[in-house]
């Protein structure tokens, strides 16, 4: 569905993953990062294996590696976080280049920085392939709440339009020389904020007005979109599958 | 026949006690395209609301064809009356103008391939085929409009209440818009600002201030009585005579 216009995270293209439906990649993206997640962190041998995997996913979807690693920099204030670790932890202590650092604290490092990539990873490769609405449908088929998938469909619908609000409330506070470049001068800010706040509940008034008047009852109606085959969760098993073996195995071995 | 829609006394107060409607009596004939015109805060949005039972009112009925305004009614009459709102993007909350347009008839329980039959003729008849997988955050404001109006002719309405449909449209979109209302087969309510617009579509016009009917007439007529359109705060484009316009051939 939808094509023409696209979320920012989306990239458009046609490939395997791409035509996938979005409650099979949904779910074996979670398994294979929770697959990764238990996986103990002195396994470095799965963690190249884990590697490999997204890389063969990259390509099966058509992705650019230099499109990952720019959006791969969410996760730069978990890795700042992480690089500290090896500093002040306490433990056996070993000497790289001179310097003193803990043992543990570098693997916890290690940990935090593997577990975080391949986590970003999937998302990002999940986000670039499905797009908005597809996801949202999938979390349903997958029995997310109604209610969430409600509310994030609404919040992805009015996104937009109330950043376009906040845009123009803004250019009219700089239109009467309102320039703010210190904290004391941020209660026009907060007072902006105030009145979206309103403004939002007032517009979701008269959406929701809109809903009555088009014969809402209180839960989505079905609107019969075509659902995973068994060869979409076949297809989409792969990966948790592999996943889910190497996080046994190292489990096994240590 | 019966009327397309009856209003009796209908009177409404908000919670905050403000009276928005007081003692409103309404008979629209089937087929009739009818102007509602009024000043600002007149009650003419509020009695748009009550006209499918989206707000309940304090006091009055509500009559949609041969079928009275109740609880166990009320899907019936949203089917029969179908509302337009004023801002397109309040009506339009699904991610894809297709979805958007299911949205009533799904409600009517409408499924499959039947679903997807409404959806494509409600388009077809508003000349948007092809906006159908779109996002409405990304459509022009005319094709948001007719959009918005499809979602409401997918439910096979017996009338349309639209709440100022011209507004916030260029000349353009505007003239699309009124060929729109004109080849539509079906009772209409016009609210409107737009008064050469109400001389264009609609025979009859009822004007409202104050949350009450102050004048009802032949379109024509009323807005040539520039005393009455004075006194509600109504007033012709500059340059505009309806005297040498007939609103129908």
């Amino acid at each position: 569905m939808g094509t023409g216009h696209a979320h920012a995270l989306f990239l458009h293209e046609h490939s395997k993953i791409h035509y996938l439906a979005p409650e099979a990649k949904l779910a074996a993206g979670f398994l294979f990062v929770v697959a990764a997640a238990i996986t103990p962190r002195e396994a470095v041998w799965a963690f190249l294996l884990y590697l490999a995997a997204l890389i063969a996913l990259i390509r099966i979807a058509k992705l650019r590696f230099s499109f990952l690693a720019a959006r791969l920099t969410v996760i730069i204030p978990f890795i700042l976080f992480a690089v500290f670790l090896p500093f002040v932890s306490s433990g056996e202590r070993i000497e790289v280049l001179g310097i003193g650092i803990s043992l543990e604290g570098a693997w916890a490092a290690w940990n935090v920085f593997a577990k975080a990539s391949i986590g970003a990873s999937v998302s990002i490769v999940l986000a670039a392939t499905t797009e908005l609405p597809d996801l949202i449908r999938g979390m349903e088929r997958l029995r997310v709440p109604a209610v969430m998938t409600a509310i994030a469909g609404f919040m992805i619908r009015y996104l937009e339009l109330i950043a376009d609000e906040l845009g123009r409330m803004r250019v009219a506070m700089t239109a009467r020389g309102y320039d703010p470049r210190w904290i004391w001068q941020a209660k026009p800010i907060a007072a902006s904020a105030g009145a979206m706040f309103i403004r939002s509940y007032e517009r979701g008034e008269r959406v929701y007005d809109a809903m009555l008047s088009r014969g809402y009852q209180g839960s989505m109606p079905d609107l019969g979109h075509k659902r995973a085959s068994h060869s979409d969760w076949r297809t989409a098993i792969t990966l948790p599958l592999l996943g889910i073996i190497i996080s046994v195995v190292a489990l096994r071995i240590s | 026949m019966t009327p397309a829609l009856r209003v009796s006394d209908l009177s409404y107060s908000y919670p905050d006690g403000y009276a928005a409607l007081s003692g409103v009596d309404l008979k629209i004939e089937t087929g009739q395209r009818v102007a509602l015109l009024g000043p600002n805060g007149a009650g003419k949005t509020t009695l748009a609301l009550q006209l499918n039972g989206v707000k309940e009112p304090d006091s009055g009925t509500v009559t949609g064809g041969n079928l009275a305004l109740a609880e166990a009614t009320i899907g019936e009459i949203r089917r029969r009356v179908g509302l337009v709102f004023q801002d397109a993007n309040d009506q339009l909350f699904m991610p894809t103008v297709g979805e958007d347009v299911a949205f009533g008839p799904a409600n009517l329980d409408l499924k499959g391939d039947e679903l997807h039959a409404r959806v494509a003729e409600a388009l077809l008849a508003v000349g948007a085929t092809e906006l159908e997988h779109r996002a409405p955050h990304h459509l022009s404001g005319g094709e948001r409009r007719r959009v918005a109006i499809a979602g409401v002719l997918a439910m096979r309405p017996d009338m349309l209440v639209l709440d100022e449909p011209s507004s916030g449209l260029d000349p353009a979109g505007r003239r699309e818009l009124i060929s729109l209302l004109q080849g539509l087969p079906i009772t209409q309510i016009v609210i409107t600002h737009d008064l050469p617009l109400a001389l264009e579509l609609c025979d009859r016009t009822i004007i409202m201030d104050a949350g009450q009917l102050v004048a009802e007439g032949l379109t024509a007529e009323i807005l040539q009585d520039s005393e009455l359109l004075h006194q509600h705060r109504l007033e012709l484009p500059f340059g505009f005579d309806p005297s040498v316009i007939h609103s129908k051939p």
